[in-house]
């Protein structure tokens, strides 16, 4: 007997919550206002949050969770014992203009577990995308998980509809991809993924002729690894982020911390890393993105490889460069000031703009809501000067966070 | 003498200038006029205190862009205080021309902070409003109602928004500071404060179930989540009654997982490996 509606979809959300993107944006602008549809993509709205902290932007579902492989962090696996559902291409198509219309969502994240084959699966998904835009004149977000193998005029006609494309790596090092992913190769993830962006960067080209060429996945692609379910350290997960940005140009690579599954594979850790870790990865990721750090830079100062739990990256780095501070607020250049702890892009902005015009004290930074707890170690101001942080013994023990203070009980 | 103005709380930005230029005009300096906001949403302009009386050779205001979008934001915003700051850097940007780039200023920076809670504000309407389908509408089109309660005066800001976005169907936005109604051609804002309307959509059940499975239990996070969704939106969101019972059964959840023995693969995928080893065999 085929499961309600909803019964699948419980099964089918369920099974696509282990892949940590939802963001929507990087399509660039445009609305329905000439087409007369529905739909428009501009910031990437998350319009509801789970008690997991995440964000949900996207409809994000399987089209079944049915898989011929057998990767063993994943809960789709064939070896697992999870009931298994599939959705017809209308059924997806129906929920996600139905749900678009009540404003829950920004559009659709649609994956696959790999039924038959590769194509198969493919050509399936394209099918959602290519009604979703042709009969429904739908403008929303569309993200479409790709299939290594599919074949080419799939792809081109998958990047034709979707805003991005995703193929996840899966595992920060080869090694762990063939231990755990045995029927996957890491050659052909990363084949797929230098296939695609040369069409993404062709897609942004004019023809010879000087006509537009044919839209390819405007939105970029992303990946994500999974951190905790091997050995690699956090030096190989972000030197490995460090290739795929820019080696492939990816927009962004997701870091899932190795979350337990129902009916876990035996050759999977027992223990979750600490959800710490793979924040401090995405600390580590936004340095890189808009901070001008190279991921090198980060793990330098790390005897085993690992990023400082205690401190958030920016921090670590300042105190093992600690020769480097204190800069001037009113001198400094932008890329010093944002190496600054404490100081974020939107302050450094108001900084530069407002030294222009007179020259800041310490104190004027409170008025733009920064902690002069936090910059004070690292700031010169008018009528501030910090002790010199090179001076002082221990000095990681001075910033770490303090203990709660224990009560009697 | 202290003039002054009593304004009904919904004043915009246009109506506001009017007065704003009246007291320039007259060489009025701020600390000189009284703007006084009535909570109650009057209709406009009632009884108005008597304003001053524009000189002859008074100078024209002018003001930089940014300084003049600065003040229009500020002007959606619901804070008692916002005429009066408003004239006064209004005033000041008149011998500082710089000033709306000087966040460190105590003025400007009130002003930014201000602008930036309209923002936010406008993004969470753009987020957390639900619409409820209402049945069809004219010539055949799906018509929704949506209840929200925005903090600050922003419907001239978010309606081109929700215009764009759902074009195709007719739709009309309800909240305690007016409305927006579309009908696919025309745009229709009200300051006509609004009474919570009585709506449900069955199609709201199956998000809730979407949102319940795509939770992860091993995973609690419940400060990043008030801090983007605080708990004021809580209650015209309809997923948001499940979150207690989600936390509730979360822990078991996971110790179930962490309890469970390993299991013997189902039957089709015994077949599978063994197809999967005969083709690696088969390779020479
Ligand atoms: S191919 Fe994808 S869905 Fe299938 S087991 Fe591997 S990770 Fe899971």
């Amino acid at each position: 007997m085929k499961s309600s509606l909803s019964d699948r979809l419980a099964i089918l959300s369920d099974a696509a919550k282990y892949d940590a993107s939802c963001s929507s944006s990087g399509a660039g602008k445009r609305d329905s206002a000439a087409t007369k549809g529905l739909g428009s993509t501009g910031n990437g709205i998350c319009h509801a949050y789970t008690p997991d902290g995440r964000c949900i932007s996207l409809l994000k579902i399987l089209l079944t969770n049915f898989c011929i492989y057998d990767c063993a962090y994943c809960i789709n696996r064939s070896s697992s014992n999870v009931q298994r559902a599939r959705f017809t291409a209308d059924e997806v198509i129906w929920l996600t203009l139905e749900f678009y219309r009540r404003n829950y969502i920004e559009g659709l994240f649609l994956s696959s577990g790999i039924i038959r084959s590769s194509d198969d699966t493919m050509a399936q998904m394209v099918r959602v995308a290519r009604e979703l835009r042709e009969v429904h004149n739908f403008r929303g977000y569309i993200h479409l998980k790709t299939i290594p193998n599919a074949s080419p005029g799939l792809l081109a006609e998958a990047g034709l509809y979707a805003d991005r494309l995703s193929i996840n790596v899966e595992m920060p090092t080869e090694r762990g991809l063939a231990d755990y992913a045995p029927q996957k190769q890491a050659s052909e993830i990363r084949h797929a993924m230098g296939e695609m962006r040369t069409r993404i960067d062709a897609g942004k080209d004019r023809t010879l002729a000087g006509r537009a060429a044919p839209r390819f996945a405007p939105g970029g692609q992303s990946t994500q690894m999974i951190v905790g379910a091997d050995t690699a350290t956090d030096r190989d997960i972000l030197s490995s982020s460090s290739s795929l940005y820019t080696g492939y140009r990816l927009r962004r690579v997701y870091y899932s911390a190795f979350s337990p599954i129902p009916d876990a594979s035996a050759i999977l850790p027992v223990k979750a890393p600490p959800l710490l870790r793979e924040h401090r990865l995405y600390q580590a990721d936004w340095l890189f993105r808009f901070y001008g750090f190279q991921f090198s830079e980060i793990t330098a100062a790390s005897p085993d490889g690992m990023l400082d739990l205690a401190l958030d990256p920016k921090l670590a780095w300042a105190l093992a460069n600690r020769e480097q501070f204190p800069v001037d607020l009113n001198r400094a250049s932008r890329e010093m000031l944002l190496r600054v702890p404490g100081l974020g892009v939107r302050s450094v902005n108001a900084i530069v703009t407002a030294r222009r015009h007179r020259r800041l004290r310490l104190e004027d930074l409170a008025k733009l809501n920064v902690s002069l707890r936090k910059v004070k170690p690292f700031l010169h101001a008018v009528g501030w000067s910090p002790v010199q942080l090179a001076d002082q013994q221990n000095i990681r023990q001075l910033f770490l966070p303090q203990p709660q203070q224990l009560t009697l009980f | 003498m202290v003039y002054g103005f009593t304004l009904p709380d919904n004043t915009n930005f246009q109506e506001w200038r009017v007065l704003a230029r009246q007291c320039f005009l007259a060489g009025l300096a701020p600390e000189n006029i009284e703007w006084r906001s009535t909570k109650a949403e009057v209709s406009l302009f009632d009884a108005p205190l008597k304003g001053p009386e524009p000189k002859e050779d008074a100078a024209q205001p002018v003001l930089r862009n940014t300084c003049l979008a600065l003040l229009k934001s500020v002007l959606r915003h619901s804070d008692q205080g916002r005429f009066d700051l408003a004239y006064r850097i209004l005033w000041r940007a008149q011998a500082e021309p710089a000033l709306a780039s000087i966040p460190v200023d105590p003025d400007i920076a009130r002003a930014l902070r201000m602008m930036h809670q309209v923002r936010r504000d406008a993004h969470k309407m753009e987020a957390f409003l639900r619409f409820r389908e209402q049945g069809e509408g004219s010539g055949g089109r799906r018509q929704f109602l949506a209840w929200f309660e925005p903090d600050h005066y922003i419907l001239q800001t978010v309606a081109p928004f929700f215009t764009r976005r759902f074009t195709d169907m007719d739709w009309v936005i309800l909240t305690p500071k007016g409305s927006i109604a579309w009908n696919g051609q025309q745009c229709a804002i009200s300051r006509n404060p609004c009474d919570k309307p009585d709506v449900t959509d069955d199609v709201d059940l199956l998000w809730q179930t979407y949102y319940v499975s795509i939770f992860n239990p091993a995973r609690i996070k419940t400060k990043a989540m008030r801090s983007e969704m605080p708990r004021k939106y809580w209650k015209n969101l309809p997923e948001t009654q499940l979150i207690p019972q989600m936390l509730a059964q979360a822990g078991a959840r996971v110790e179930a997982m962490a309890a469970q023995q390993p299991q013997e693969p189902p039957l089709f995928h015994k077949k599978l490996q063994d197809r999967y080893k005969n083709k690696i065999k088969s390779i020479p």
